[in-house]
């Protein structure tokens, strides 16, 4: 052992902290879901899951919730497209502009996403719009799907580069067509990885506010409601309700999502890790 | 029938045979096939839209009606440079970022390290997990929790009340808590893949060698994981740089985000120029992060 | 990597030449506001049909300031038009909201009104089709925020006055001026716990003093500034700011807060937080400083791309009526404009608290409105500082 005792004791409680720090605001919210007040004072007084039906039969909750599941469904479909075509070509072919489609593919992340939103506003308010496009479910759907191609494409590729070209081409000798071989062949080796992918675009689609509040227009979803909701003090127990939520639909995506690509261990999840922490940056 | 037949003609191919013979012949045609539908959309929706964007900075809006005026000017760029107020808006910017990232780098290290290397394999994944879940979670719900917690009545003031003292957490040092908070996952994950590379023996070498632990750190351990952290700090820098909504709901001091907001609805060109700056601060930023090595630890 | 590079740049210029050629295309159009025909595509010819194609129409999109819509499942229900609302921060917030298409109308104040019925956003209406504009307050109809050439652009919704507000156990109860956030002394006092909102319109509140207290400046209209003038409210404003301890952009959570535990002690206000903090019993007076004030006086308006138009004229009549001025007028804290609310108000002294028929208290009340270069004057010789150049120097201010 490289570490000494006593480097070991520091190391675990530094460690404990930062997990703790990580949580922390976490369990303070999910509790303020159970507040009886209004006010938003700690510590809480009154518990109460009265909240919990009032923020279920809110009319503006639901529709948001079902505007972010729209969304999210759309965005998530189309990532898989593109996400599946690109990392095919990108871990089976070597061409000329390789470098510039990997780097299209990962810029809508890595770029601010204020510039995002307002980049795509610009675009389909003062190109698009005379051509009668609006705002709505369709834009966010799009400006959605723009980053979260990179998350599948990201799965499917590591996925890709740990199986061999050479069994579609054994597939090809073998008479199969191309819809042959994917169905047959490449489908189910990817299978879990584009599961996988899915659930992290659909996860990250639905959390996300800043593009979406460039793109919806008039169109709430849950994270826009909720953006617009906390300012008004008298609705506040129910945006903590809505945040409780909020985090469970989006940790438990992504529990399984680790568990689908994490299948060749800790080597595996390690790998996992890694690019899922390049993918993410579309959140904010 | 009066020749001989040598044998059956081979099956009629079907459609799908034929166009996969196609394909075989053709590898470029099926390699654009494929990428034909992600071009277009990342190319021509994407940085199309980019595009548009960066061409509106050339324009003007008109000041009373706010639309926009379709006469190329550099005053944009002009009023982003000569003016000093954009100027210190930048610099503070740029400046918390920095200190967001140092304090997520100080904040991520021990937790990586004890879970590359410390933990058992089955609570090292349970830690990965750990980290990976609020990474994902909704970056939203996480700054408006951390508005209940630093508010005046909140749990911060709650637990500082005993020893007489209360801190402002709508201020500047609260809002580099909370930007710490929302990225520090960003870093620790690069960080604990970097040190899991290194090999065992490399460090027990330096132990050999008598290199003390904390030797052994400073000249073996940090120097490999550096552009690990450097990976990790692309998004902790990065991703501050352009936020507007976690200074909106805590501080109330202005950022490139929150000018840019401001902005975009009645001044979308200058807002347009003004968003070329965290645009160039974070492609800097990669160029240098690729020299050092960072890309490979991504 | 060299032959990348090159493609790179190819690409792009490809891609560049292609953006231009669709933006010139869509140049072309430019808009012809000043129409006065009430005419509105999709819009019923008579009150039943209106109702009739509201019920197809089945939802209005709105942009309010927040806390604004009530009685929504009431009108809902009798109309059949699902209400969406979105809260606007600030003036020119709700000016991009408009102007994206995606909302039928809104309640805009003169800051955002003006500016929109000069660009065409928004529609004149047919006030025949609006039983409940009969009842609208005259001295509130046919105002340069609300209507264009005497043709009405919209419903007006109420008035309201922006407060001083201050801890009563922290700044002198018989406080009656604006001095306590401009006088130096004063800012010295309270020091960052000063609470102000976060707009560049707040730069007509600095020149509302100044009109009160340098006369020789000659401000007539906190609005319509000249260089001179401005320069003097930019300075007050440069020399408050360091003291200031939040802006709150619209953000009323913020500042109740922060008034709820002393973190701010003086600022200026909405009637709304001054309300809401009286019912938690948190020591505050919320007053009309004896220099006046800047206020709102605000006007529910068609887009004139509205997509569900039928729904937002009834839509514009229900905000008119007495049960939802009522309503609104004691929910954000504000005076009605059709006077028969006030006999439906649950304190029966909202409207005389609110002056809502006391033309004398609000003569020194400036509602916002739109800084323009002709100084919205008749006359050519002077010029004012514009919407923009407050904006940037707002920023300034901000630092």
């Amino acid at each position: 052992m490289v570490e000494s005792r006593l480097t070991r004791a520091l190391l675990r409680l530094g460690a404990g902290f930062t997990l703790f720090f990580i949580y922390f605001p976490l369990i303070v919210i999910a509790l303020y879901a159970f507040n009886g007040n209004v006010t938003q004072r700690w510590p809480i007084e009154d518990w109460s899951t009265k909240w919990f039906p009032v923020a279920f039969e809110n009319q503006g909750v639901r529709d948001a919730l079902k505007h972010s599941v729209m969304a999210g469904l759309g965005a998530t479909a189309i990532a898989l497209v593109l996400g599946t075509l690109a990392s095919t070509a990108i871990s089976r072919y070597r061409f000329f502009g390789r470098e510039i489609v990997t780097f299209a593919v990962i810029l809508p992340i890595a770029l601010p996403g204020i510039v995002t939103g307002l980049a795509l506003q610009a675009t389909i308010k003062d190109v698009l719009g005379p051509f009668g496009v609006k705002f709505g479910l369709a834009t966010i759907v799009i400006g959605h799907a723009t980053f979260c191609v990179v998350v599948v494409y990201n799965n499917v590729l590591a996925r890709l580069r740990r199986t061999s070209g050479s069994l579609d081409e054994a597939s090809a000798d073998l008479g199969a067509d191309n819809w042959q071989t994917f169905r047959y062949v490449m489908f189910p080796q990817m299978r879990t990885a584009l599961l996988a992918g899915g659930l992290l675009a659909f996860a990250l689609s639905f959390d996300e506010i800043i593009v979406t509040i460039f793109t919806s227009g008039a169109i709430q979803t849950l994270p826009i409601w909720m953006y617009a909701t906390l300012f008004r003090p008298t609705e506040l127990p129910i945006v903590n309700v809505v945040a409780l939520f909020v985090i469970l639909v989006s940790i438990i995506p992504v529990y399984f999502a680790q568990k689908l690509a994490g299948d060749t261990g800790v080597a595996g999840s390690t790998a996992q890790a890694a690019p899922a922490a390049t993918q993410e940056d579309a959140t904010p | 029938m009066t020749s001989v037949s040598i044998a059956e003609p081979p099956p009629r191919p079907g459609p799908g045979r034929r166009l996969s013979t196609f394909f075989f012949r053709h590898p470029r045609v099926r390699l654009w096939t494929l990428l034909a539908l992600p071009v277009l959309w990342l190319g021509v929706v994407y940085i199309g839209s980019l595009l548009v964007l960066l061409l509106s900075a050339f324009w003007t809006a008109d000041p009373f009606t706010a639309k926009l005026v379709h006469e190329f000017t550099l005053d944009n760029f002009r009023r982003v440079i000569e003016t000093p107020v954009y100027r210190d808006v930048a610099f503070r910017t740029i400046r918390m970022a920095a200190l967001v990232t140092l304090a997520c780098a100080v904040l991520a290290f021990p937790l990586a390290y004890y879970m590359a290397r410390i933990a058992s394999t089955r609570t090292r994944n349970l830690l990965v997990v750990a980290v990976l879940m609020p990474l994902w979670g909704s970056y939203l719900v996480k700054a408006y929790a951390w508005r209940t917690i630093l508010s005046g009545e909140g749990a911060i003031n709650w637990a500082l009340g005993p020893f007489g003292v209360s801190f402002n957490g709508f201020s500047n040092t609260g809002l580099w808590l909370v930007f710490t908070y929302l990225w520090l996952p960003f870093m620790v994950l690069p960080i604990y893949a970097g040190l899991e590379r290194i090999p065992q023996s490399l460090l027990e070498a330096s132990s050999d060698l008598g290199g003390r632990s904390v030797r052994t750190f400073f000249r073996v351990t940090l120097p490999l994981v550096f552009p690990a952290v450097v990976a990790g700090s692309i998004f902790t820098f990065s991703l501050t740089l352009g936020d507007y909504i976690a200074p909106t709901l805590i501080s109330s001091d202005q950022f490139i985000g929150t000018v840019i907001y401001r902005e975009y609805g009645t001044a979308l060109p200058f807002a347009a120029a003004y968003a070329m700056v965290p645009i160039v601060v974070i492609v800097a930023y990669l160029l240098v992060a690729r020299k050092l090595k960072a890309f490979e630890s991504l | 990597m060299r032959v990348n590079r090159r493609a790179a740049v190819l690409v792009a210029l490809g891609l560049l030449v292609a953006a231009l050629a669709v933006v010139a295309a869509g140049c072309g159009g430019g808009d012809d506001g000043g129409d006065v025909s009430t005419e509105l595509e999709g819009l019923g010819t008579s009150l039943e049909e209106i109702q009739d194609l509201a019920r197809q129409e089945g939802e209005v999109n709105l942009i309010q300031w927040p806390g604004y819509s009530v009685l929504t499942d009431e009108f809902t229900s009798a109309t059949g038009c699902k209400v969406n609302t979105k809260d606007g921060a600030s003036s020119d917030d709700m000016i991009a909201l408009l102007q994206s298409g995606a909302y039928d109308g809104g309640s805009f104040s003169g800051n955002a009104s003006v500016r929109l019925m000069t660009t065409g956003d928004v529609a004149p209406v047919n006030t025949e089709f609006i039983t409940n504009f009969a009842d609208i307050q005259e001295g509130i109809q046919g105002q340069d925020y609300n209507s264009l050439d005497g043709q009405p652009y919209g419903v007006p919704h109420g008035r309201g006055p922006n407060y001083l507000m201050f801890r009563t156990d922290q700044v002198p109860e018989d406080t009656d001026t604006w001095g306590v956030i401009w006088e130096d002394d004063q800012l010295a006092k309270y020091k960052g716990k000063i609470s102000i909102y976060d707009d560049s319109i707040f730069i007509a509140d600095a020149a509302l003093y100044l009109m009160a207290t340098q006369p020789d400046l000659g401000i007539e209209d906190p609005y319509q500034l000249s260089q001179e003038q401005f320069d003097a409210a930019v300075a007050l404003l440069k020399k408050q700011a360091p003291f200031v301890g939040e802006y709150w952009p619209g953000d009323v959570v913020k500042q109740i807060q922060s008034y709820t535990n002393g973190d701010s002690v003086v600022g200026t206000t909405w009637p709304y937080q001054y309300l809401a903090l009286t019912k938690e019993n948190v020591p505050v007076a919320g007053i009309k400083p004896r220099e006046g004030t800047t206020g709102w006086s605000d006007t529910w308006m068609i887009s004139s791309n509205a997509g569900n138009p039928n729904c937002m004229y009834l839509w514009m009549d229900h905000m008119a009526s007495p049960e939802a001025q009522a309503v609104v007028a004691e929910g954000f804290g504000e005076a009605p404009v059709n006077l028969k609310a006030c006999d439906l108000t649950t304190n029966p002294n909202h409207c005389e608290d609110f002056h809502a028929d006391d033309e004398s208290w609000w003569e020194d009340v400036y509602y916002w409105t739109t800084p323009a270069q002709d100084c919205n004057d008749d006359d050519d010789s002077t010029t004012c500082m514009t919407q923009a150049d407050w904006k940037a120097a707002w920023t300034e201010i901000r630092g």
